[in-house]
């Protein structure tokens, strides 16, 4: 039966996937703008421009170069990079591990602000403290993180200086890395001056992602414990002998969380989506911010390739959460 | 009975106090050039990066300081409300309309109809939203009309979603079966029977989107894609605020806190409204 | 049972109220002898389970108490702080409760549902928790204990869930167990063999048992004392046996012919008569004007 639900979650993916790819394609294609004038100094011959035409492929009909680009696609062939002259799949491969580092960073963070908030709201039901809860989730829920992002700079970048508000890494470092994955490389090789140095900078972008986050998962999982906190095997386990807190960590949690679990899933990838403008406001060097460049370039090849992995990153995170969703549940797993 | 009661009392004063800001905002974007203590545009090397009213070296008539270039901050903001406010109406009109259309046949019609307008939504939810923006905005060209068409574009997913599902549970009822039986046209039943009950969502929903617009405007002006570059926006303002951050702190704090203001009332005023004509709620 | 014995549980004069001031318990005063099982029967709503809830410390938070001390084994519930409480009743009570379905935890498998009391509150270490359990799974007939074990709770039946539930709750040898009508969310059939386990083990254990029902049926199996509770009052106590030779109460009598009996199953039952109600009515009205002049 799991497997089943993967398969069909699986084709529609595909599906998603090539509508993407398709809108993406049709946006572009629809452009006044001449990307291959840009490229060429003024006064390049009629042959130039129809040289380069040919070599980009932009010579052909749209529905031929959508098929040709999509070919190379499947075939790991995302085209060139106009504006950087490179293969578009190793520039993308080159940004990726640095916005997934940031997005990782602050969906933990948002996990764990959100659920201390939640079982704190939850435990202390019906007082003070709950109704603060709820008033602070709903204002940090209402701000943006464009705007969050914004606050932390003036905050710590001037007002308190204490954090990084530009870049990944302090550029005067000596970087040992291999692979763009640095904050895990940093651990694996036990260099920790260079972890603090790549958290400092990650800090504030990732807070900005993770406040609106951790406000919804505060209120969604603080109103399904409530929900929760009424039923016989908790009070079951009051009489027992436990605490509230053990009740609500030991009881109630597990089956509280699987009802957020799915709205968090479509959260994360408005988080993913988030980092786009963050990363940019942050000078943070991944994917986003490329992807921004990219369009100012009017790079068409680079644009469809970033669109492309941001839309095949949200469809894996829906599919891995509805796979957890049915994992975690055990009238699913063994139904 | 009770519970009712505290939450309507409790709505009220969010309701006003949000809308009174709005109004406030609204008012001085409409009356800008009565109430606009300065020119907007009108530059002046000797006065750049003046502080606000209350610090050392302000100049009397520019309340709220001035930029690099000697801009007044407090006339720009008000002048930079005049394009927030037709972005969020707009926007979310359009957006609003373009969803509601939507929404109203996939759950009414259900089968291909809806399939396919399903299909559309989970596509569109695989865009990162601020990426198709820029992108929208950079294949549009730069002004007023593409910035509201690429909110408008990206954002009637919310509207379809909702009124969708009103929708479909609204089909099935047996009402709208006997009405047919009378005579009544499908659709005509549909926007009796339907627009009453999701009025309450599309309202708050039409207020959060307005400030959803704001934001998106103001996004697209920090990244030098909104309108022609002249004009006050408060993203632009933003952008340029984040630039002389160190040297003048107040230039990036005013516009942010109005933006953040207007977007902070905006949703609390849609749900405000929300909590007030919600029959379930009340 | 020695007459100088504590009793387990003494509740005296307990009154409750509802977040808007309606009085739910009105000063209900009960104890339960050492091994002693004490019924409390009335019809829904008369403030049975919240009793039972009360002693257990687990009652809605709409409920207040506001007068009354509940004493378990000669503690005073009252004079101790949250925890010590908490630790009392975990280690000296257990609860059967009414409907198995909802009353074990669906994402938890049952070994460690039944073993968590005795190892995390009672300190146990975990061979022992799990021979003891394994031992009143045998008591409370359940065959295969590896697969119930191990099993999620929506893999038994209610029947099933009922039997670990009951296990589960003579375990630790509670002193007092509080069961709130054990039985009336099972089939009918399920329902004899359950109450005869209770019975057993309560017989086996010298558990004294506060047992929540509204079936005077099972009232006269299983209870060596009654009490018969209306709107929150004790309006009736007495032994099993001379309550039903001889029902002092107009209330209860009018129970028992609303109860239908084994022995004549076609005889009409009356619904409790009418001025039986304004009797009980007039009796509550009576019992308030006094309670209301000292606590407002």
């Amino acid at each position: 039966m799991l497997l089943q639900r993967f398969l069909v979650r699986l084709s529609t993916m595909l599906v998603t996937l090539f509508g993407v790819a398709v809108v993406v394609f049709v946006v572009i294609r629809v452009a006044p703008g001449d990307p291959i004038a840009m490229m060429l100094p003024p006064g390049a011959s009629d042959d130039d421009i129809a040289r380069l035409r040919a070599l980009y492929g932009l010579d052909k009909g749209i529905v031929q170069q959508f098929f040709i680009w999509l070919g190379g696609v499947l075939h790991g062939d995302f085209g060139t990079s106009i504006s950087l002259r490179q293969d578009v799949l190793g520039l993308v491969f080159n940004r990726l591990p640095a916005t997934l580092e940031l997005a990782t960073v602050a969906l933990l963070m948002a996990v764990a602000i959100g659920a201390t908030a939640a079982i704190l709201g939850a435990r202390e039901r019906g007082t003070a403290v709950e109704a603060g809860i709820d008033i602070a989730s709903g204002a940090t829920l209402s701000i943006p993180d464009f705007l969050w992002g914004l606050v932390l700079i003036l905050l710590f970048g001037v007002l308190i200086p204490v954090f990084d508000i530009s870049g990944r890494v302090s550029p005067q470092l000596d970087l040992p890395f291999v692979t763009q994955f640095y904050l895990v490389e940093s651990l694996l090789r036990l260099r920790f001056d260079l972890t603090w140095d790549l958290l400092k900078h990650m800090l504030m972008p990732a807070v900005a992602l993770a406040l609106p986050l951790a406000a919804i998962i505060a209120q969604l999982l603080k109103q399904s414990l409530k929900e929760v906190l009424d039923l016989d095997y908790v009070v079951l386990a009051r009489v027992k002998g436990f605490s509230e807190t053990q009740v609500i960590l030991r009881e109630a949690l597990k089956n509280a969380a699987l009802p957020t679990l799915t709205l968090v899933g479509v959260q994360f990838t408005f988080l993913i989506g988030g980092t786009v403008i963050v990363e940019r406001l942050f000078s943070y060097e991944g994917l986003g911010n490329m992807a921004i460049d990219a369009v100012i370039n009017r790079d068409l090849p680079l644009i469809q390739g970033i669109v492309l992995v941001f839309a095949l990153l949200f469809v894996l995170i829906n599919l891995t959460v509805d796979m957890m969703y049915a994992l975690l549940n055990p009238r699913l797993r063994h139904g | 009975m009770d519970k009712a009661r505290t939450s309507s009392r409790r709505t009220s004063p969010r309701l006003w106090l949000a809308g009174g800001w709005l109004l406030l905002a609204l008012l001085a974007a409409i009356l800008a050039p009565l109430v606009a203590p300065q020119d907007p545009l009108a530059q002046d090397l000797m006065l750049e990066r003046l502080p606000p009213f209350w610090l050392d070296g302000a100049e009397p008539g520019y309340w709220l300081g001035t930029d690099s270039l000697g801009r007044d901050l407090l006339s720009r903001l008000i002048f930079g409300g005049r394009i927030a406010f037709i972005v969020a109406f707009a926007a979310a009109a359009s957006a609003c309309l373009i969803g509601s259309a939507l929404g109203l046949i996939a759950g009414y019609f259900g089968g291909w109809a809806d399939r396919i307008i399903s299909r559309v939504v989970d596509i569109w939810l695989a865009f990162p939203p601020v990426l198709f923006a820029i992108l929208l905005v950079a294949v549009l060209g730069t002004g007023l009309s593409s910035v509201i068409i690429a909110i408008a574009v990206i954002d009637w997913t919310r509207f379809c979603r909702v009124i969708r599902a009103e929708a479909m549970s609204q089909a099935r009822m047996d009402y709208v079966e006997s009405a047919r039986i009378a005579g009544y046209g499908r659709m005509g039943i549909m926007l009796r029977e339907v627009l009453p009950n999701v009025l309450p969502s599309v309202v708050a929903l039409l207020s959060l989107e307005m400030g959803i617009a704001v934001i998106v405007e103001a996004i697209l002006s920090f990244v030098n894609l909104s309108i022609s570059t002249d004009d006050p926006t408060w993203g632009g303002m933003i952008a340029e605020g984040r630039l002389s951050i160190h040297q003048a702190w107040w230039v990036l704090v005013f516009p942010l806190t109005t933006l953040i203001l207007t977007v902070l009332c905006f949703s609390q005023f849609g749900e405000g409204l929300k909590a007030r004509f919600d029959p379930v709620l009340r | 049972m020695s007459a100088t014995a504590k009793p387990c549980l003494e509740i005296r004069s307990l009154s409750a109220v509802l977040a808007n001031g309606q009085r739910v318990l009105r000063s209900v005063s009960l104890a339960v002898q050492p091994g002693e099982v004490r019924a409390l029967v009335g019809e829904s709503g008369a403030g049975k389970t919240m009793i039972g809830k009360a002693v257990l410390g687990v009652l809605p938070k709409s409920v207040r108490i506001v007068e009354g001390e509940m004493i378990i084994e000669g503690e005073d519930l009252g004079r101790l702080d949250a925890k010590a409480r908490r630790t009392l009743i975990g280690a000296r009570t257990a609860l059967i409760p009414q409907d198995p379905l909802t009353a074990l935890n669906p994402s938890r498998r049952i070994g460690p549902q039944m073993t968590d009391r005795l190892v995390r509150i009672l300190g146990w270490s975990g061979d022992r928790a799990d021979s003891r359990i394994r031992q009143l799974l045998d008591e409370v007939q359940i065959r295969d204990p590896e697969r119930v074990l191990k099993s999620y709770p929506h893999e038994l039946s209610g029947g099933m869930r009922q039997r670990v539930l009951i296990a589960a709750a003579f375990a630790a040898e509670p002193r007092l167990i509080v069961a709130d009508e054990p039985t009336t969310a099972l089939d009918v059939t399920v329902q004899k063999q359950i109450l005869r386990l209770i019975a057993e083990l309560q017989r086996d254990h010298g558990t004294a048992i506060l047992f929540v029902t509204h079936d005077l049926g099972v009232v006269a199996k299983i209870s060596q004392k009654v009490s018969v509770l209306y709107a929150g009052k004790v309006v009736e106590e007495a032994a099993t046996v001379d309550l039903f030779a001889s029902p002092q109460h107009p209330y209860t009598r009018a129970l028992m012919l609303a109860t239908p009996r084994y022995t004549d199953p076609y005889a009409s039952l009356k619904p409790v008569d009418e001025t039986v109600l304004a009797g009980l009515a007039a009796e509550i009205a009576a019992a308030d004007q006094a309670w209301r002049p000292s606590h407002g």
